[in-house]
Formats: structure tokens, C-alpha cells, sequence
């Protein structure tokens, strides 16, 4: 547990992306009011519905995404009011393992070359000690420094990778957004991966805010974690609590869809029929909310404590829903 | 209406769909390839769901593109051995020939959802175009057919969203545009590599059981490469393990999930993370 006098590494604070508008419609707002903290040294999950913004919440709190609304503070300073030049400075601090391997890696760059860039963009390692520095780090990610010559294409996917993610550690950071970092991994390429950022951050105090689908990963790799449904956060907090007891209806569909290793069962619960679930766009409900509380008339937040380090958003709440439980039996 | 669709020659055969034998992939210098595939032999039948797993590397993607007769991207590759599919076998049709196949009888989903469309092209006119290719429809009823295939794989409201470009769809969603296109001329096999990586648990479910589904009503058959062995576990009968270039343990899911043979098939079971645990701990 982080002490109260530790300052977060990174503090998102109402954060919004507004996309311009399609033919014939409104602008969309693709994530609205985000706000999280991480300290150092720790990793916050990010998890939830394909579409709901998680890669637009990674690309705008590094800044490489306009918002709409919101500030974005790194070591105290906030980005949201830095110059070019100011944020560019700022890089060497934070990097991005992109969810995509294959269009993320320059197709015409040795491996050499795409992990020495960073290396000389920031200055981080003198000329003469470039070399070894790309075979220290493909070592790091369990390749053969050998391979350095090659192009990323003779590569294949989980090798790619692993690439982007050397690439990202070339310089050091203090903050990584990993997007997706293992999704393209067999599971043992995946726990060296796991294995070697844990490492990372336990050496060098690394901070990660870490986008994945996979639940099981995310329960291991996080302290924290937040559930991202329609362009908010709907739920976060400690990573046990959430997965224990999620609290809202959402959190327990997406825990209770997580496909099981074992034939039989799987099978069975792929074909059993599904319930359609409805998750009303309640902004503008009025009377009580699924907590009792009438925000239109309070005119409070619609985020409710489940414990001091769990909250939970009354939004998106389909109607008989309970309320949260708060240890609710493991379901296999 | 079902029987319709299907072509002659597919009701007429007997014996698997696709027959591939001692395959071998030869990629890049000729004078110093990478041996990617050492001799990979399996089938699969109509209407059946194999599954292939195996380390990062192992030759996956390479044989899947293989079986359409397609290099791994940006690079030759010599192929050895035999596919044979509805009773043809690949390796020896030419070029326009292989153009009747692809996409129309064998469809892939891609492993890489961006590199696989087209930038300055929207959605919707990608699918539109594909259908067009194979089916004789008009650009009304393309993009009728365009919009519900977005909708079938969870796509909110498709008929405005057909008109995004890539770049204005979420990861997870160009890959459903993906399984849209391969879906789009009912295939009698579809070849997914990785396909549900960008997605949520619910929302791959739904794919899942959107696919399960063609192979029910449709009889098409599924090679399905995964690094999911939950994936794998509620979707196919028969699984191939691949490692090095070879298949190194092959048979029936549960059989395989319950006592694996192989020691590297062991040790990627028991490194599956697991959320669900039966009782013990770690
Ligand atoms: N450049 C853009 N222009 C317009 N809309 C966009 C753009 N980028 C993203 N969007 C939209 O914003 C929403 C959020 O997208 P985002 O990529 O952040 O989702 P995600 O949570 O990362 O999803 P996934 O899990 O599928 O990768 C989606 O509806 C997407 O279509
Ligand atoms: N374009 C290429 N040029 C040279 N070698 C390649 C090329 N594409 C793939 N290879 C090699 O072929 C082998 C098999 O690659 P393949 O992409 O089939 O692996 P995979 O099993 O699909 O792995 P992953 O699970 O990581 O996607 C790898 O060792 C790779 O280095
Ligand atoms: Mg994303
Ligand atoms: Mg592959």
C-alpha cells in the first residue's frame, strides 16, 4: 500500500476525447470524465468493452491525442498545458507499447535501428554504447541479439512484440501504456512478458497503466484496476476487490464471460443461451438511482463507494439489477 | 435454400475438406531460408473445428496462409507437400484459379486487423466490395448484406458506422470487420487467425457463437489458431499442437486437455492463466 505522502506518478483528472462529427450526426465523445491516479511502482488495469476507449484514454494521457476537457499530470507537472518542446522533453519519462505489432514496427528499419532510435532521439545511451545496448535489451525480452539485423516482417507476431516492448524500455521511462502488450503472446511468451515487466518495476520503479482483455493477466499484473464501459469508467478499485466482489452489473458479466480451460465446460457455457443484457444510458435518470440516492436532485456525483478502495458508477444500471454483494461466491 | 448455396462439387466429395500432407515452408534467401514449416500434415472435415496452438513462432500463421496459397507478408516462401482441398489439390492451381477459391471458398481473418485494410477506404465499401467480388448483387443490396454482417458481429448502430474509416474504429472492432469479410460469402472453410485478441470476454462470446453457428446451419469448417485455451476449449474437436514447424501432438479437445502427450503441450497448459479457479491456489 502506497503511504498518503507519496505523490501518484499520474494524475487523470476528468479527462475527455471528443471525435469530430460523422456525416449527419453529432460529435462523439469517445471517452468522457476519465479520471484515475497511479503511484510509482504500481500498475493500474484498464479493462472493459471493446469500443469503450481504453486506447483513447492511453493515446490522450500521453498526449498523443487531442482532448476535449481535463489535465494530465506526470511527476507533478501537467501536460495539458506544456509546449511541443516542453512535452518532448517529457517522452523519456513515458512510452507506449502499441496494440498493434505488426503496424507499429517501421517495416523498412532493422530491429537495430528501430530499437537505437530511441536511444538517440533521447539521448540515452552515448554512440559507442548503442550496440550493446539493443543486444542488452533483446536480451531482456528473450530474443537473440543475432536477430537484430533482420526486418520486422521475418518476425512473427508474439516476436514483434516483444520488439515494441524492448523499444518502449530502450529509454528508461518512469510510466509505460501498455496497450494489448501480450494479446499476440502463447501463454508462456506471455508470462515472461508479465514476468519481465513485474521485474521492471520492482528494479526500477516502473508505473503501467496496462490495457487488456485478458482478465486473468490483469488480476496478476495489477494493483488497481478500472472498468471502462461506454466512454467511462464505471468501475475501480483494488484489484482483489474487484474481482471478488465487482460491484456493478457490467464488472460481473464481463468476470462471468471469461472462457474456461476445460472442454466441457466451456463448450457448455458457449452454447447455453444468453440473457440479452440492457445497460440503459441513464445520464439523465431521474429519481433514485440503484443506491437509493436521487442525483438529479442532489446534483452529486453518480459514484458511490463500495469501500475505501472500491467505487463503483450507478450508471449503465439495468433496471432489477442487485446491488452489489459483497463477497459474492466465485462462479465456475 | 441451404442446399442451394452449396456447390456440387462440395455435396458430391467424400472425405475431408481439406487434406494437407508433409508440408513444408521454405521463406526468404533461397540460399539461407528460414525452414519454416518441416513437414505439417492434418485434416479437417466439413462442418469440423480444429484448433491449432503452439509457441509464438511455431509456424501457425504460416501454414494458415499456406492453405490459401498466400506468403507471409513481405516475403517468398517455397512451398513442398500437398493441400488438398474438396478434392484439389492447391499447390498445383494456378494463379486466376486460386482467385476463385480465395475469400470465396476459404476465407482468413487475418492475425494483423490494420495492415489487412484499407486506410482511405471506409468500412462499409470494403465489405461492400468483397461481396460484390464473389456474389452477383447490386450496390443496394451489397450494403444491405454489408450492414447486417456488421451488426451479426456487435458493431452499434451499423448503418452509420459502415461509413467510418478504419482509423475511426476501436481495435477490436476492425477486427470484427475482418470476421465480417471472411463471413461475408459463406465460406466453406474459414481460416481465423487469432481472432478475437482484441476483444472483451462478452463480446468475443458473441463472435464465438456467431461462428458456431455458421458451422451448425452452414457446414463450414473452422481452422482456428489461438493462444486462448479457453477459447479453444469450448469451440473445436480436434487440436493440433504446433512446435518448430511441426504439429508435435494432435487429437480430440478433450482428450488432448485432459492427459497431453507431449511434453510441450503440458507445459503450455499448465502455464494458461487461469481466473477461475477449482480449489487451489497461485
Ligand atoms: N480517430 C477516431 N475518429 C473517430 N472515432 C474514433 C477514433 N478513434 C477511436 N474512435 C472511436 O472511439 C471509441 C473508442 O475507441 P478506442 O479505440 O479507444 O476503444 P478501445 O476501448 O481501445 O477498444 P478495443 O478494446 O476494441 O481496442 C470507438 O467508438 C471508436 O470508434
Ligand atoms: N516474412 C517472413 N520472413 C522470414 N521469416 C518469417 C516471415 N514470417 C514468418 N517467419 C518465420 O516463420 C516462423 C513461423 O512464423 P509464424 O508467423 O507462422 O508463427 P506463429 O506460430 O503464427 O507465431 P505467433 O503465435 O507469434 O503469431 C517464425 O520463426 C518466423 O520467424
Ligand atoms: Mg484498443
Ligand atoms: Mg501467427
Amino acid at each position: 500500500m502506497t503511504s498518503a505522502t507519496t505523490p501518484p506518478l499520474l494524475e487523470v483528472e476528468d479527462l475527455s476525447v471528443v471525435f469530430p462529427a460523422r456525416r449527419g450526426g453529432a460529435p462523439v465523445a469517445a471517452i468522457d470524465g476519465v479520471s484515475f491516479d497511479i503511484a510509482p511502482g504500481q500498475t493500474l488495469g484498464l479493462v472493459g468493452q471493446s469500443g469503450s476507449g481504453k486506447t483513447t484514454t492511453g493515446r490522450a494521457v500521453l498526449r498523443l491525442q487531442a482532448i476535449h476537457r481535463g489535465s494530465v499530470k506526470l511527476l507533478g507537472r501537467d501536460l495539458t498545458r506544456m509546449s511541443r518542446s516542453e512535452l518532448r522533453g517529457m517522452r523519456r519519462h513515458m512510452q507506449f507499447v502499441l496494440q498493434n505489432p505488426y503496424s507499429s514496427l517501421h517495416p523498412r528499419m532493422t530491429i537495430a535501428q528501430i530499437l537505437a532510435e530511441p536511444l538517440r532521439v533521447h539521448k540515452s545511451a552515448p554512440e559507442n554504447r548503442t550496440r550493446e545496448r539493443v543486444e542488452e535489451l533483446l536480451t531482456l525480452v528473450n530474443m537473440d541479439p543475432a536477430t537484430m539485423h533482420r526486418y520486422p516482417n521475418a518476425f512473427s507476431g508474439g516476436q514483434r512484440q516483444r520488439i515494441a516492448i524492448a523499444r518502449a524500455l530502450a529509454v528508461n521511462p518512469d510510466f509505460v501504456v501498455c496497450d494489448e502488450p501480450v494479446s499476440a503472446l502463447d501463454v508462456q511468451t506471455q508470462a515472461q512478458i508479465v514476468a519481465l515487466l513485474q521485474s521492471l518495476q520492482e528494479k526500477l520503479g516502473v508505473s503501467y497503466l496496462f490495457i487488456a482483455h485478458d482478465l486473468a493477466i490483469v488480476r496478476e499484473v495489477a494493483h488497481k484496476v478500472a472498468v471502462m464501459f461506454r466512454g467511462r469508467i464505471i468501475e475501480m478499485g483494488a484489484a482483489g476487490q474487484v474481482y471478488d466482489a465487482p460491484a456493478h452489473p457490467y464488472t460481473q458479466m464481463l468476470l462471468d464471460a471469461v472462457p474456461v480451460p476445460d472442454p466441457a465446460l466451456q463448450r457448455e457455457r458457449l452454447r447455453r443461451a444468453q440473457p440479452e443484457r440492457h445497460f440503459p444510458d441513464d445520464e439523465t435518470a431521474r429519481g433514485p438511482c440503484a443506491f437509493g440516492e436521487d442525483h438529479a436532485l442532489s446534483g452529486t456525483s453518480r459514484w458511490h463507494r463500495v469501500t475505501a478502495e472500491h467505487g463503483v458508477s450507478c450508471r449503465f444500471w439495468p433496471e432489477n439489477s442487485p446491488l452489489p454483494a459483497h463477497d459474492r461466491a466465485m462462479e465456475t | 435454400m441451404l442446399e442451394t448455396e452449396m456447390s456440387e462439387t462440395v455435396m458430391s466429395e467424400t472425405g475431408p475438406l481439406l487434406r494437407v500432407r508433409d508440408l513444408h515452408a521454405e521463406i526468404g534467401d533461397p540460399r539461407a531460408p528460414v525452414h519454416a514449416l518441416r513437414g505439417v500434415s492434418f485434416d479437417i472435415l466439413r462442418g469440423e473445428a480444429v484448433g491449432f496452438v503452439g509457441e509464438s513462432g511455431s509456424g501457425k500463421s504460416v501454414t494458415a496462409r499456406a492453405v490459401m496459397r498466400l506468403a507471409p507478408e513481405g516475403a517468398k516462401v517455397r512451398l513442398r507437400g500437398s493441400v488438398d482441398f474438396a478434392g484439389r489439390d492447391l499447390l498445383q492451381l494456378d494463379e486466376s484459379e486460386m482467385l476463385d477459391i480465395r475469400g470465396r471458398r476459404i476465407a482468413m481473418v487475418f492475425q494483423d486487423p490494420m495492415t489487412s485494410l484499407n486506410p482511405v477506404m471506409t468500412v462499409g465499401a470494403q465489405i461492400d466490395d468483397i461481396i460484390r467480388r464473389h456474389m452477383n448483387l447490386s450496390a443496394r443490396e451489397a450494403r444491405a448484406r454489408s450492414v447486417e454482417l456488421l451488426g451479426l458481429v456487435g458493431i452499434q448502430d451499423p448503418a452509420r458506422r459502415a461509413d467510418d474509416y478504419p482509423h475511426q474504429f476501436s481495435g477490436g472492432m476492425r477486427q470484427r470487420v475482418l470476421i465480417a469479410i471472411a463471413i461475408s460469402c459463406d465460406p466453406d472453410l474459414l481460416i481465423a487467425d487469432e481472432p478475437t485478441t482484441a476483444l472483451d470476454v462478452t463480446v468475443q462470446a458473441q463472435i464465438l457463437r456467431l461462428l458456431l453457428r455458421l458451422r451448425d446451419e452452414r457446414g463450414m469448417s473452422l481452422m482456428l489458431i489461438t493462444h486462448d485455451f479457453g477459447v479453444v476449449a469450448g469451440m473445436v474437436e480436434t487440436v493440433n499442437v504446433m512446435y518448430r514447424g511441426r504439429i508435435v501432438e494432435t487429437g480430440r479437445v478433450d482428450a488432448v486437455f485432459a492427459a497431453p502427450a507431449h511434453d510441450y503441450t503440458r507445459r503450455l497448459l499448465a502455464a494458461t492463466p487461469r481466473l477461475h479457479r477449482s480449489g487451489q491456489a497461485a
